[in-house]
């Protein structure tokens, strides 16, 4: 029999006809959008060439004229508009990626630790857990900005370990190194060691399937890592030079320095972050069915064994989703930073440059396009991890 | 060693003796005694929340029992990890929701305990793990993760997984409970094959069909107790106890 999709519809009118319908307001929220669209734009524009404003990208060119406590590239007063957006940008990220991976490490242990049958351990992952998720971020960061590290002492009295770490309350000084006359004799040798770990690595591998025994890597490769660098630096001497942190005056010069506002951002979005990760990583292993772990203990399988091939496999697809947005949250609370003077993107680019220069419309604009892009880089990357590890079903 | 042991013409492969567990204040096995010889088939039934589950899962220690002794082939259940983890690797378990890892093939499912815990080289495993899947008559679906599967196909195939790990005894908990209908008789025969290869089996089930066919000893268990054993058909055709009478009435109308 002929079906009936083709056949005219009996005595119904175009009101009525769900598909008609759906065509019809589909058109009518385009119009709306489009309508909406252009009222914004003509009205900016007739608003700036009321003031006399003119709008358009060049200010980026202009020089900047003010100091950043914080460049990971090159960067003095002279440089444009434009510099400081990248030196802003770059802030950002940095506190970003060390922000996610602490923060993820931090949160699978601590999500392990609150499930774990030990009761002092589990207790202390709650209560850290309870404290740390429920106090705002931008608290968090005052405490760990104003309470510790500008509580530190000054750099005359500052705490040391040996001559070449200090600490006080205009940050962490480390040693800095740069490149000497054996650098490339070293680098090689680090190369060929890396090298070497990764073919160790998949001969164990095909060891572990063709005989069943497991070797452990690390004892091929702390020798091999360890070993070839150091022959590297006997026969050739030196490869970095090191430039140390010393007291002159009031202040340290030399070697490298964390600034108070870079640890104190990172520390609190780290412990921050880490408390909702840790909640993801225990609701995640938790939704595994305990007949999984009854199925694997019942075949031999020891506890540990059982969390690693077992357990946290099923878990990583309950728990991706929702890292995914604490990751999305981390890079977006960066911007906290304008609360105590991290140069980051937010009080860098739409804080200063926005107020020397005017240019409300293009620098949000700038600014929120690159929040998009690095929030829309997570997800893609996020969903192409998920994707890979998702259950095959049907 | 206690007397009980040497008396009997070999050791057993299952000993409890005086077995009591609770749950909390829920006095679950009261005084559970049983020995299992090699090469035994045993079914235990009984009403729901008669501890007939419970009593199986002690034997590999998913639960553990509070009084009494436990010998599994020589090795007694003890705290001890070691001697838990040496009995479970000789004790294979299926259960009513046949618990196969989802996220691995059926191949990787089968091959996943002997190669990390028998140390297994993955070749040899894959054969053993094919000659297995080929016995509960499965083998084309060896690519195929569990969630392709029929429930059938599925309990077939947890039923190779734990002979992967060649084990002396093997206990079903209800192995057919969560199944469809029509799917509960490929199961069954591919228990039956097991029983006629000399399997030593434990079997929570309220087959009695099965039962009837393949179990030297039918044990029934109420709140708690062993009420009544027998061989089945002396079990089926003239039960003693009133209890047993009344159980059997309401699962054989």
């Amino acid at each position: 029999m002929q079906t009936t999709a083709n056949a005219p519809r009996p005595g119904g009118s175009v009101w009525t006809d769900p598909k008609a319908r759906a065509w019809l307001f589909q058109i009518l929220a385009v119009i709306a959008v489009v309508a909406l669209g252009w009222f914004l734009f003509d009205n900016t524009q007739t608003n700036l060439e009321k003031r006399g404003i003119t709008s358009g990208f060049s200010f980026l060119n202009n020089s900047a004229g003010f100091g950043i406590a914080q460049h990971l590239i090159d960067y003095d007063e002279s440089n444009s508009y434009g510099r400081v957006f990248v030196v802003g940008l770059l802030n950002t990220l940095l506190v970003s990626v060390i922000g996610i991976v602490l923060a993820t490490l931090l949160g699978f242990l601590l999500g392990v630790a609150r499930l774990s049958p030990n009761w002092l351990i589990s207790k202390l992952a709650t209560v850290y857990i309870e404290i740390f998720r429920n106090i705002p971020p931008l608290l968090q960061i005052f405490f760990w900005y104003f309470a510790v590290m500008l509580s530190l002492p000054g750099p005359r009295q500052s705490m040391g370990v040996g001559e070449t770490f200090f600490l006080n309350s205009r940050g962490l000084y480390m040693p800095a190194p740069s490149p000497g006359d054996n650098f490339g004799l070293f680098a090689g040798a680090v190369i060929v060691a890396i090298i070497g770990v990764m073919l160790l690595s998949r001969w164990s591998k095909a060891r572990f399937e063709a005989t069943g025994r497991l070797f452990p890597v690390s004892l091929g490769a702390i020798p091999l890592l360890i070993g070839l660098p150091g022959l590297a630096i006997l026969l050739g001497g030196n490869p970095l030079q090191w430039s140390m942190p010393a007291l002159t005056g009031f202040n340290f010069t030399g070697g490298w320095v964390l600034i108070p506002e870079l640890m104190a951002l990172t520390l609190a979005l780290t412990i921050y972050t880490a408390a909702f990760i840790a909640e993801n990583v225990r609701s995640g292993i938790q939704a595994v069915n305990h007949g999984q772990t009854e199925a694997a203990r019942s075949l031999g399988l020891p506890a540990g064994k059982t969390l690693r091939l077992v357990i946290i496999p099923q878990a990583l697809r309950v728990i991706i989703p929702p890292l995914t947005s604490q990751y999305l949250n981390l890079a977006k609370n960066s911007s906290l930073a304008a609360g105590i003077g991290y140069p980051d993107m937010v009080s860098l680019f739409a804080g200063t440059v926005l107020n020397q220069t005017g240019q409300a419309i293009e620098v949000i604009a700038i600014t929120m396009s690159v929040y998009l892009a690095i929030s829309i880089s997570i997800s893609m990357l996020m969903n192409w991890y998920n994707k890979r590890i998702a259950l095959i079903e049907r | 060693m206690p007397e009980a042991i040497k008396q009997t013409s070999a050791e057993p492969m299952i000993l409890m003796e005086g077995v009591h567990k609770w749950y909390g204040q829920f006095h679950v096995l009261k005084d559970i005694n049983l020995s299992v010889q090699q090469g035994e088939r045993i079914v235990l039934c009984g009403p729901s929340g008669s501890g007939k589950s419970t009593a199986i899962r002690c034997l590999n220690r998913l639960e553990e029992h509070q009084q009494g002794r436990i010998i599994i082939d020589g090795t007694e259940l003890t705290h001890d990890l070691k001697h838990i983890e040496a009995v479970r690797r000789e004790v294979g378990m299926v259960f009513q929701h046949f618990n196969l890892f989802p996220h691995l093939t059926v191949l990787q499912n089968c091959t996943l305990a002997p190669m990390w815990v028998r140390k297994m080289p993955k070749r040899e495993a894959e054969e053993v793990a094919m000659h297995y899947l080929e016995r509960v008559r499965i083998p084309e679906q060896a690519h195929k993760y569990p969630g392709q599967l029929s429930g059938g196909q599925q309990q077939r195939v947890a039923i190779a997984r734990a002979l992967c790990m060649k084990p002396k005894i093997m206990l079903f908990d209800e192995p057919t409970s969560a199944l469809d209908p029509e799917m509960v008789k490929e199961v069954l025969d591919t228990m039956v094959g097991l029983a006629e290869d000399g399997m030593t089996m434990l079997c929570v089930t309220h087959e009695m069909g099965f039962a009837r066919t393949v179990a030297n000893r039918v044990i029934f268990l109420d709140k708690g107790e062993i009420v009544e054993e027998n061989e089945p058909e002396a079990f089926f055709t003239n039960p003693q106890n009133e209890r047993t009478q009344l159980f059997l009435s309401q699962i054989i109308h």
